[in-house]
Formats: structure tokens, sequence, C-alpha cells
């Protein structure tokens, strides 16, 4: 295409004035107009060998569904996209675009990429505010049964895809409603829990079952799911035990792990008790400790339930913030203040043993670490009290323990995630695939939707010709 | 939906339920728990499993009133139903034959000793067991337990029903004769685990115990429940429920439990208030 307009500035993002989304649990990002989504589309080189592509964990076809929306027609873009992504409205608003799809984009070398992630939220959002909730193909029954476990990203995946090839689904989750992270991890502000709702809706639409309240490993064990006449099982249990600090102090009153805190406002409501039963304990100072996606979630959400003033305590400088930029700007603007180069050392509590406040000690770079990034190390001597009401704990998770100790079958790794292949997802135990955080630990909803496109493909191949 | 089948008043404030949950009773084990919650809006709340019919598909659970959930629950009749429940949650009991056990059961704390008594019974064991409640209308379970232990002491904290003392007390008298323990076994409120892990120090018996931390998801998930169990940060719900009451820091335990103090006063009274405008 030649007469496309790719030095046009990107389309910024309509969101609700920080003012007044402070206030309430709204989605903060409002989505492009039509016109805005026509005018950014409009931007798209059509590279005839797209680079963006290759981006994308799961190959979405990006510049043809971009081509679909110059051409005004929204629905069959959202197709395209579905046929390789099956949540584009969860996708759209969540994959950290920045480092991904649009890092790939050749307009991003001289100007700014095409905004891939808004369009593929417009073009879902469109399809699914004109239609009803729509059932992909099913195709013809193979009698086979294959149990999914857990109904996050992966875990969804799975399910539809192997749906769509026929077989019978279960999906088995062990809290009181879907989602898994996509339920009780993102607060509504970043992803309403209606579209989770409605994507949930459509799988159910394509046959599969779902039963919540059911723990694998302790309300049926893998081997009682075999003899109960499932062909395959797959894993997506999501990472699950928090991880704390470890230091002096840590189980003082007022502090919370970042999954506790951000599940009893997302999945429980306690932004709405009493109405809702679930209490919440917000103190006047707020601080979240860590510096990811997870730790922006909950100091967001601190702000938003009234605390007069939030920090996020980070041990290394912004630049290696793992958060998207998108949301430390959105923190930024909300009013969070960052701490940086600072680490706690000791929470200090006051005689009803509630937390008060934190030792912490100042930090410089020194070299890189394994990760690629510079290594934070104490400056000795600089310790100083920091006083605080409530502590937020956002620093990753390590495996939950409850499947993995009731099926000593399933090796794992060292780090006591599931060893599982990357390119089919397959365990140690014949029938049984994993994939997601449960495998490579703390990683992005696209990810484990990747991962579950792999295991389904996988899956299929193991039930037709049965060799493992 | 669950569905009650059963509901019984047992005194003040005790409720005992019979609820459909075919799913909990297939693997379930004496010391493990369910979550219920009991409507839309309800929260997640731990509760013992007292009892669990694997051909009926059933499980029995007393319930103390003590909060806005557990209230909401005791108005709930036959018939009714609750939203969810799940489990068998937590570690089961380690029963083995060790001779002489000592089950030890405060209040409600009874319904959790109860399928352990009868699993350490059943197991070949000497047990003896000591109940103890606030007052006679507060007895649960006493035919129960004395169907299953050798030797039974029943009190009363005011002496309206058995002896007039407390758990402790039994216990005592239990070391003064020289009694021989090989293990105890602990639940009721926190204080009283609290005191008998400190008297069994003395007289160096093991002891068991069931930590009732505050719970959310009780998957290993949120860490809302953690105790210190050595001096070692544990998850109650997937570590435990039960630990070695001689390592337990019981003082966290029951600071930690105060925490929704304040919000739990609060739905309460608003809950109260609602019910007398109705």
């Amino acid at each position: 295409m030649s007469d496309n307009n790719g030095k046009a500035p990107r389309e910024p993002m309509p969101k609700q004035e920080a003012e007044k989304r402070v206030k309430n649990f709204n989605e903060v990002a409002l989505g492009y107009t039509e016109e805005q989504a026509k005018k950014e589309a409009e931007r798209c080189l059509q590279c005839p060998k797209p680079l963006c592509v290759k981006g994308c964990p799961v190959d979405i076809n990006i510049p043809v569904f971009i081509k679909l929306i110059v051409e005004g027609k929204y629905p069959e873009a959202a197709k395209k996209i579905k046929e390789d992504d099956i949540l584009p409205r969860m996708t759209g608003r969540v994959c950290p675009q920045e480092d991904q799809c649009e890092a790939q984009c050749v307009l991003g070398i001289k100007h700014k990429p095409i905004a891939i992630g808004r369009l593929e939220r417009f073009a879902a959002d469109y399809e699914a505010g004109n239609s009803e909730v729509e059932a992909p193909a099913v195709q013809a029954k193979r009698n086979k049964k294959v149990a999914v476990v857990g109904s996050g990203p992966a875990g969804l995946t799975v399910a539809a895809d192997c749906a769509r090839m026929g077989y019978d689904v279960k999906i088995l989750e062990a809290l009181h409603k879907p989602g898994g992270v996509l339920a009780y991890g993102i607060p509504e502000f970043r992803l309403p829990k209606v579209i989770v709702g409605r994507e949930v809706e459509a799988l159910k639409k394509m046959g599969v079952e779902l039963e919540c309240n059911v723990i694998v490993g302790k309300t049926i064990t893998i081997e009682q799911l075999f003899e109960e006449g499932y062909d395959a099982i797959f894993l997506g249990l999501g990472a699950g035990l928090p991880r704390f600090l470890g230091i002096e102090g840590e189980n003082l009153l007022g502090i919370y792990s970042a999954n506790e805190f951000l599940t009893r406002i997302n999945l429980m409501k306690a932004y709405k008790f009493p109405e809702y039963d679930t209490p919440i304990n917000i103190g006047k100072k707020v601080a979240v400790v860590g510096g990811g996606n997870v730790a922006m979630d909950s100091a967001r959400s601190a702000v938003r339930l009234g605390a007069e003033e939030v920090h996020i305590i980070y041990r290394r400088s912004r630049q290696e913030m793992p958060a998207r930029n998108e949301e430390i700007e959105n923190a930024e603007e909300e009013g969070v203040i960052f701490d940086l180069l600072v680490n706690p050392i000791e929470f200090i509590g006051d005689e009803d043993g509630w937390v008060k406040s934190i030792k912490m000690i100042r930090m410089e770079l020194g070299e890189p670490d394994d990760s690629g990034r510079k290594r934070p190390v104490p400056i000795e001597g600089s310790e100083f009290i920091y006083d605080v009401d409530t502590v937020v704990i956002a620093i990753g998770q390590n495996a939950n323990p409850i499947l993995l100790d009731a099926t000593p079958e399933i090796q794992k790794s060292k780090w006591g995630y599931i060893d599982a292949e990357s390119e089919t997802g397959k365990t140690s135990m014949k029938g049984v695939f994993a994939g997601g955080d449960i495998v490579t630990g703390e990683a992005t909803v696209i990810a484990a939707m990747g991962a579950g496109r792999k295991a389904a493909r996988a899956i299929d191949d193991y039930l037709k010709t049965g060799k493992w | 939906m669950y569905k009650i089948l059963k509901k019984e008043k047992i005194g003040p404030n005790l409720n005992k339920f019979v609820i459909e949950a075919p799913l909990v009773p297939k693997n379930y084990q004496p010391g493990q728990f369910v979550v219920i919650k009991v409507d839309e809006v309800g929260e997640r709340i731990p509760i013992t499993i007292a009892e669990a019919d694997k051909d009926k598909g059933t499980i029995t659970i007393f319930v103390q009133e003590v909060g806005k959930t557990t209230y909401k629950l005791g108005e709930l009749k036959a018939g009714d139903s609750i939203s969810d429940v799940v489990g068998p949650l937590g570690h089961p009991a380690k029963v083995d034959k060790i001779g002489t056990v000592v089950t030890i059961g405060g209040g409600v704390g009874t319904a959790i000793v109860y399928p352990e008594t009868k699993a350490f019974k059943e197991a070949g064991n000497y047990v003896i067991s000591i109940m103890g409640f606030r007052n006679k209308e507060h007895v649960i379970l006493e035919e129960e337990m004395r169907k299953n232990s050798d030797e039974f002491y029943i009190l009363t904290d005011d002496g309206s029903y058995g002896k007039k003392g407390f758990t402790t007390d039994e216990l005592q008298e239990l070391e003064n004769a020289g009694r021989k323990m090989d293990l105890v076994i602990a639940v009721g409120p926190a204080i009283m685990m609290k005191k008998i892990s400190e008297m069994t120090k003395g007289y160096n018996v093991k002891t068991i115990v069931s930590l009732n931390s505050t719970m959310m998801d009780a998957t290993g998930m949120c860490g809302g429940c953690r105790v210190e169990v050595g001096g070692e940060t544990k998850f109650a719900c997937v570590d435990g429920p039960e630990f070695d009451g001689h390592k337990v820091n019981f003082d966290l335990l029951i600071k930690r439990l105060s925490t929704y103090e304040k919000q739990e006063k609060e739905a309460l009274d608003s809950y109260n208030k609602c019910k007398l405008e109705e």
C-alpha cells in the first residue's frame, strides 16, 4: 500500500480523566472510536513480510486484520484475529504489545509503531457490542474426553481449541468463579469482568462444560480423572503461591500479599464492603513493594479504595521496572509516588501487632545480573525508618504445591514448576499436559495462551495417534 | 448451589448442617476442612468437616454464629441452598497406632476433634477425650465422642453440665495422676490451644493443634492464613491446618485473628439493622 499514512501521529487512547477515575473502578482506557481506529489502521504499511506477526506469541495475522479495519469490516477483522487468539478483547487490553508485535513494527524505527493492541481491542469490542455471544464452529465429535484444570488464559485456550477439534471438554476451576488471574488478579479498571464472563459463555455455547469449586489434587486426583474416563488432561493452574520477602515482621497485621489484596478486591469485591461481605484494610499510607504490573495494579487499587498516599517501593530504578510503561504512567497520573532504589529490611509493628513502619535501606545499581538488569546493591549505613499503615508485597509467586504434592508422577523443574516440553506441553506423566505460569513461572496472559494453543495441538495429536 | 438437607439448632448460636456436596466426601480424611460461601455477595470462610458420607455425598458441619456470614447461614433452613462448598482442604491428620492419645475439644473445636478421636480409636489407640464448653447449652457431639473414647471427660466453664472447669484442669489432673500420654490433640479457641501446648511442653508430650487462621481461597494463593511455626512462616491452608503445638506462635495467631474485628462488627451491625427494619 503506497497511500498509507505512516508518518501521521499515533492515535492516542482516550482515557477516563485521572481525577475522576481514582474514585471509581471503571475501565480507565475507553477504547478507540470508529474514526480513530480507521485513522490509526491507515498508518499501517502492510509490509509484505510483516515483522509484527513474528513478535506475536500466537502469530495473529496482524496486517490482514488491520486492513479489514481500514475497509470498515470490523466484525471480519475480529474473526481474523480469533483464528489465532480466542480472547482478543483481553489480549488487546493486557498484552505487553510494546515488547511484542509493536516492538517489531517497522514504523517504530522512524515514527511510532502502529497501535496494534488498541486496534485489536477495537475490532473485538466492536464485534462483541454488535452481536450476540457467538460460538465458533465445532468439528464432528471425536468421542474423547479432555479435562482442563484451571480456567485462566491457558485453560480457556486449550478448552476452546479442543472443543473446536471435536473433543468433549470439561474445565475444572478451584475458585467459585471462572477466569483465573483474569478474574481474581487483573483489576476491573484494566479488564472489566463482563468481558471474562462473555468469553466463558462463548465456550459454554461450544459445548464446553465448566465446574467450579473443584480442586484437582484434593477434590479429585489426576488418577481419578483418568478413571472417570478422561483421555487427556491439561494443567493450567497458574503459579499461585505468593512470595514474601523473608524479613522480620512480615506477618504483622496490615501486610498483604498482592494476591490476597487483589483477590479481596477483584474476586470478592471488597471495595463494595459492606454490600459485599469480604472486608479489606486500607490505611492512610499504603506502600506496595515491587515494580511489576501486579504492583501497579495493587497501588492503583489502593488509590481507588481511598488511601491518602500510595507509594511504590522498588529496589532498582525506574528503567528496570518490569511493569508496562503504560501502567507506570497511569499510576503516576493517579498520584502514586515512586520510591526507587530502596529496599525493606524489616517491618516494625505497634503494640497490637499492626505494621507501623518499615526499616529500609538505600540501594545502588551494580553490575548486571543473570536477568541482564543491573543488580541492586545495598548502600551501607543508609538505613532509615519509613512510616506506613498498609503494605502490599508484590514480588512474584512460587508454584502452588497442592496438585504437585498429590501427583509425584509429574516431574518438577528445579524451581518447583512443572517440567513440560515447551513445544507440546507434555509432562512426565502419560496423557498429562501443562502450560502457562505453572510451567514458566509468572509470565503474561498471551504467553499462557500461546502455551495452551501448542498443548491443544499436541493433545489432538496424542488422542489421534495414541503415541506419547 | 449446594443444598442444605438438614439443619439442627444445637444450642444458642450454634447450628449443625448436613449439606449436599457430592464431590467433597470422595477423598475426605479426618482433619480436613471445606470453604463455604453462603450467597453471591458472601465471603469465603473455612469450616471443619465433622463427618462426610461417601454414599450420600453429604458433609456435616457445625457452625457457631459469630459474624454476619455465620448468622446469615444460621437463618437458612433445610431445603435452602448455599452458593459454594469446596474441599476437602488441608492435610489430613496423621493417624497411627501410638498408644495413649488424649483428644481435647474446646467448644466448636470439638467438631474437628471428633473425627480424629474416632480415627485414633479405630487405629487401636487408647483414647482419652476431654471436652470443654461454655455451658450446658453449648455441648455438642457428646454421644459421638463418648462412644469413641476409652475414657471420657466433659466440663463446662460454669459447671452447668459435667464438671466445672476448663479442659486444661482435666489435663493437669491426668498429669498429676501420672497417666501415660503419647500424643495430645487439642482443637478449640486459640487461647485454649496455647495453654494446652504450654502445659504439654512441660510434660514433654507431643501435641497437635489445628489452626483456625483467617483464610480466603484456602488453596495457598493468598497467604492470608500465614502462621509462624518454629520461627518459619507457614500457610495454614496448604501446610496445615495441623501443626506441632509446641512450635506455633500463638500470640501472633491471636493477633492476626483480630485483623478484621472492626469490619466484622460493622458488617454484623448493619446486618442486624437490616433485619430489624424488615
